[in-house]
C-alpha cells in the first residue's frame, strides 16, 4: 500500500521582491497512515512551509506531493479547499477559533462547507466535542473556555470530517506544561484509538517525545528523521514517562 | 455550502455588530424613504393635475374676443366686444366636431344677502355649461332652458359664497341681490377647490345668461359675450373643432384672407398637459435627487464591507482552511452586504410610506404612493447591494490563506 503522504524532491521559495527566498529544499518524505510524527527545528527552518503544503494551504513551487496516491501541487483553489474539507484537519496554536461563536458551532464550522445536512452536522459535532472531553459545553464561547479547553475545541473542529490527516502546528505552544501534556495525551488517544495521523511541529522536546517519530528540518532540509524505541502506550500514562525523560 | 447556512452566517455576523449593521443600512433607508416620499409627492402633484383638468371639463376650447385696437395703440386679446351668444349659435349649428357650447357674460360684483356682502364673480351662463365643465351639485338643481329663455332671477352658488353669505344657514330658496336685483337661490355647486393657478373656483354665482346680459350686466352690444365655451365631441377632434370654429367665425365676421382674425381660439387642454408635463419633470428630479442618496448609501456599504473583510480576515483564512471555497466566502460576504440592504430598504419603504402620509397631513399636498415606486426603489435597493457588495466579497474570496490566518 502506498504512504498516505509521499513527497518528492519539494522545494518552496518565496520571492520578496527580487530576492529569492528558498523556504524549502528538496524534501523527500514519506509518512504512513496512523504514524505520530514531530517536526522540529528552529525557526525559519521550513517546517511551517513544510505544514502549509501538508496542509494543502500552499502548493510547492517545485516537486510533488501526494496525498493518497494523489498528486496535490497541480490541484486549483476549490480542489485544495475540498481536499482540506475532507482529508485535513487543523489545530493552531493561537486555537484559531471563531469568537463570539459557541463551541459547538466552532466545531460544526468544517461540515457547512460539505453536503450534510443541518442536524446530522449538529450530531457529529456534539459527538465531536464529546470525544475531547467538552461534554456539555456546546454553548459556550472561546471567551468562556480555558485556552486548554479551547484547543479541544479546535482538535474537535479538526476531527469532526474524519479526516486521514491532523496537522497540529505547535498545538501546545500556548499552554502550560499540565493543560500541555492533557492535549498530547488526547492527541496521541485520537492516534491510537482512531487511527488517525497526526503531524506535529513543536519546539519542545517533551512534547516531542510523545511522538514515536521524530522529523528534525534545517534550512529548509530534513537534517533528521528517527524513530524512537517503542513507547507507545506511554503517551496516555503520561506521568510514567515523565520520570524517564 | 448551502443557501441557509449562509444566510444564517450573514444573518449572525450583521447581529454581531448590531450598531454598525444599522448605520450603514441608515444610507439605504434614508435612499429607499427618500425616494418613495418624493415620488409620491411628484405622482400627487400629476395626480392632482389630472383631476383638475378632469374637474374643467374634457375638451374644452375657449373662444375670446380679438384685441380692441384704441388710438393705434392695441390691447390684449380678449378686450374687444365683439362676440356675441350668436356667434355660441352659429358654432354649435355649423361645427360637426362640437358637441356643445356655452357663452360667458358677467363681472366680479357685490352680491348682498340679509346684512352680508360679498364681492364674487357673478357670471351669466346656458345650462349647458355645467355639463361642459363637469359640475354637480351638492343640493337643488341648475336653472334650465325655459329659465334661460326668460331671463328668470334665479342663482347657482358656490361653496365659498355659501360660507359668506350664508354661514351655516341654508341657502336654498333664498333670496340674494345681485346689484339690486333679488335672485333666487336654487342650487350649491359642489366644491372644485382651487384651480391649477391658485384661483378659489368656487368663489362663484351662475346666473341664466339671457338675465345677466339684459338685466344685470348690460351692454351697447346687445347679446354679448366675454368667451364662448366650446366642448369638442372628442379628444381626438379638437384640432377639427378648432379649425372649423375659425371658419366659422372668421365667415361671420367677414374677415379678409389676410387679416388679423378678431377673435382668439385657445385649446385649455393643451395648456393643461404643458402643466402636467412640467410635474413630470419635477417628480422625476425629485426621484432622481433621492436615487442619489441610495447610490450615497450603496457606497456606505461597500465601505463597511471592505473594512469588515479586513477586520475579520483571521476568520476567512479559518473559514479557508476548514475547506471554504472562493465562493462560499464571496458568498458569505456579499449575502451580508445584501442582506443589508434587503432589510434597509424594507425598513425605508415602511418610512417613506410613513413619511409620505406626515407630509401630506402637515402641508396638505396631494400625495401618491404608487406600487411601481415601492418596487423600483426596493430592487435599486437590492440591486446596490449586489453591485457594492461584490467588490468586497471579491476582495475577501482571493485572500491567501495562509497570509490571512496569520493575519493580526
Amino acid at each position: 500500500m502506498d504512504a498516505l503522504i509521499r513527497v518528492e524532491d519539494l522545494c518552496k521559495t518565496y520571492e520578496v521582491g527580487d530576492i529569492r527566498i528558498p523556504a524549502l529544499n528538496g524534501i523527500n518524505l514519506s509518512i504512513g497512515a496512523g504514524e505520530l510524527v514531530a517536526i522540529m527545528g528552529s525557526s525559519g527552518s521550513g517546517k511551517s512551509t513544510f505544514m502549509n503544503v501538508l496542509g494543502c494551504l500552499d502548493v510547492p513551487t517545485r516537486g510533488r506531493y501526494y496525498l493518497e496516491g494523489r498528486e496535490v501541487g497541480s490541484l486549483n483553489r476549490d480542489a485544495l479547499a475540498r481536499l482540506r474539507n475532507e482529508k485535513i484537519g487543523f489545530v493552531f496554536q493561537g486555537f484559531n477559533l471563531l469568537a463570539r461563536t459557541s463551541a459547538l458551532e466552532n466545531v460544526e464550522l468544517p461540515l457547512i462547507y460539505g453536503p450534510l445536512p443541518a442536524k446530522e452536522r449538529r450530531r457529529l459535532a456534539g459527538e465531536a466535542l464529546q470525544a475531547v472531553g467538552l461534554a456539555g459545553r456546546e454553548d459556550h464561547h472561546p471567551n468562556q473556555l480555558s485556552g486548554g479547553q479551547q484547543q479541544r475545541v479546535a482538535i474537535a473542529r479538526a476531527l469532526v470530517n474524519r479526516p486521514s490527516i491532523i496537522l497540529a502546528d505547535e498545538p501546545t505552544g500556548n499552554l502550560d506544561t499540565q493543560t500541555s501534556r492533557e492535549i498530547m495525551e488526547l492527541l496521541t488517544r485520537l492516534n491510537q484509538e482512531k487511527g488517525i495521523t497526526i503531524i506535529l511541529v513543536t519546539h519542545e522536546p517533551d512534547i516531542a517525545q510523545y511522538c514515536r517519530r521524530i522529523i528534525r528540518f534545517r534550512d529548509g532540509k530534513v537534517l533528521a528523521d528517527r524513530l524512537q524505541g517503542d513507547r507507545s502506550g506511554q503517551g496516555p500514562k503520561g506521568t510514567e514517562v515523565e520520570g524517564e525523560v | 455550502m448551502k443557501v441557509s447556512s449562509s444566510l444564517k452566517v450573514a444573518l449572525r455576523s450583521l447581529k454581531v455588530n448590531k450598531m454598525r449593521s444599522f448605520l450603514t443600512m441608515l444610507g439605504i433607508i434614508i435612499g429607499v424613504g427618500a425616494v418613495i416620499v418624493m415620488v409620491a409627492i411628484g405622482a400627487g402633484a400629476r395626480a392632482m393635475i389630472a383631476e383638475q383638468i378632469a374637474g374643467m371639463g374634457s375638451n374644452l376650447i375657449m373662444v375670446l374676443p380679438g384685441a380692441t385696437t384704441a388710438g393705434g395703440v392695441r390691447m390684449g386679446g380678449g378686450t374687444g366686444s365683439n362676440l356675441t351668444s350668436d356667434d355660441a349659435r352659429l358654432i354649435q349649428e355649423g361645427c360637426s366636431a362640437v358637441k356643445a357650447v356655452a357663452p360667458i357674460w358677467g363681472s366680479a360684483t357685490q352680491v348682498v344677502y340679509g346684512n352680508q356682502n360679498w364681492n364674487t364673480a357673478v357670471t351669466g351662463v346656458p345650462p349647458a355649461f355645467f355639463e361642459i365643465r363637469n359640475w354637480t351639485l351638492t343640493a337643488g338643481r341648475i336653472f334650465n332652458e325655459q329659465e334661460m329663455n326668460g331671463a328668470v332671477k334665479v342663482a347657482v352658488i358656490g361653496k365659498t359664497v355659501v360660507e359668506n353669505l350664508f354661514g351655516t344657514e341654508d341657502p336654498l330658496g333664498q333670496v340674494i341681490r345681485i346689484k339690486k336685483i333679488p335672485f333666487t337661490v336654487i342650487g350649491v355647486l359642489s366644491p372644485k377647490g382651487q384651480s391649477s393657478y391658485g384661483q378659489d373656483q368656487d368663489d362663484v354665482v351662475y346666473i341664466p345668461l339671457t338675465t345677466a346680459q339684459k338685466r344685470v350686466f348690460g351692454s351697447n352690444l346687445p347679446n354679448r359675450v366675454r368667451m364662448i365655451l366650446v366642448q369638442a365631441a372628442d379628444v381626438s377632434l379638437l384640432g377639427e373643432a378648432e379649425k372649423q370654429i375659425e371658419e366659422v367665425l372668421s365667415q361671420r365676421h367677414r374677415q379678409q384672407v389676410g387679416q388679423l382674425p378678431d377673435f382668439t381660439v385657445r385649446n385649455l387642454t393643451e395648456i393643461m398637459a404643458t402643466a402636467e408635463q412640467s410635474a413630470k419633470v419635477m417628480s422625476l428630479l425629485l426621484g432622481s435627487i433621492a436615487l442619489v442618496s441610495l447610490v450615497v448609501g450603496g457606497i456606505g456599504i461597500m465601505n463597511i464591507m471592505l473594512v469588515s473583510v479586513t477586520e475579520r480576515t483571521r476568520e476567512i483564512g479559518i473559514r479557508m482552511a476548514v475547506g471554504a471555497r472562493s465562493r462560499d466566502i464571496l458568498f458569505q460576504f456579499l449575502t451580508e452586504s445584501v442582506v443589508m440592504s434587503l432589510v434597509g430598504g424594507l425598513i425605508g419603504m415602511g418610512l417613506g410610506i410613513l413619511g409620505a402620509e406626515i407630509t401630506a397631513y402637515f402641508t396638505g399636498w396631494n400625495i401618491l404612493i404608487s406600487t411601481w415606486a415601492l418596487i423600483l426603489s426596493f430592487s435599486f435597493a437590492a440591486g446596490v447591494g449586489i453591485f457594492f457588495g461584490y467588490y468586497p466579497a471579491y476582495k475577501a474570496s482571493r485572500l491567501n490563506p495562509i497570509d490571512a490566518l496569520r493575519y493580526e
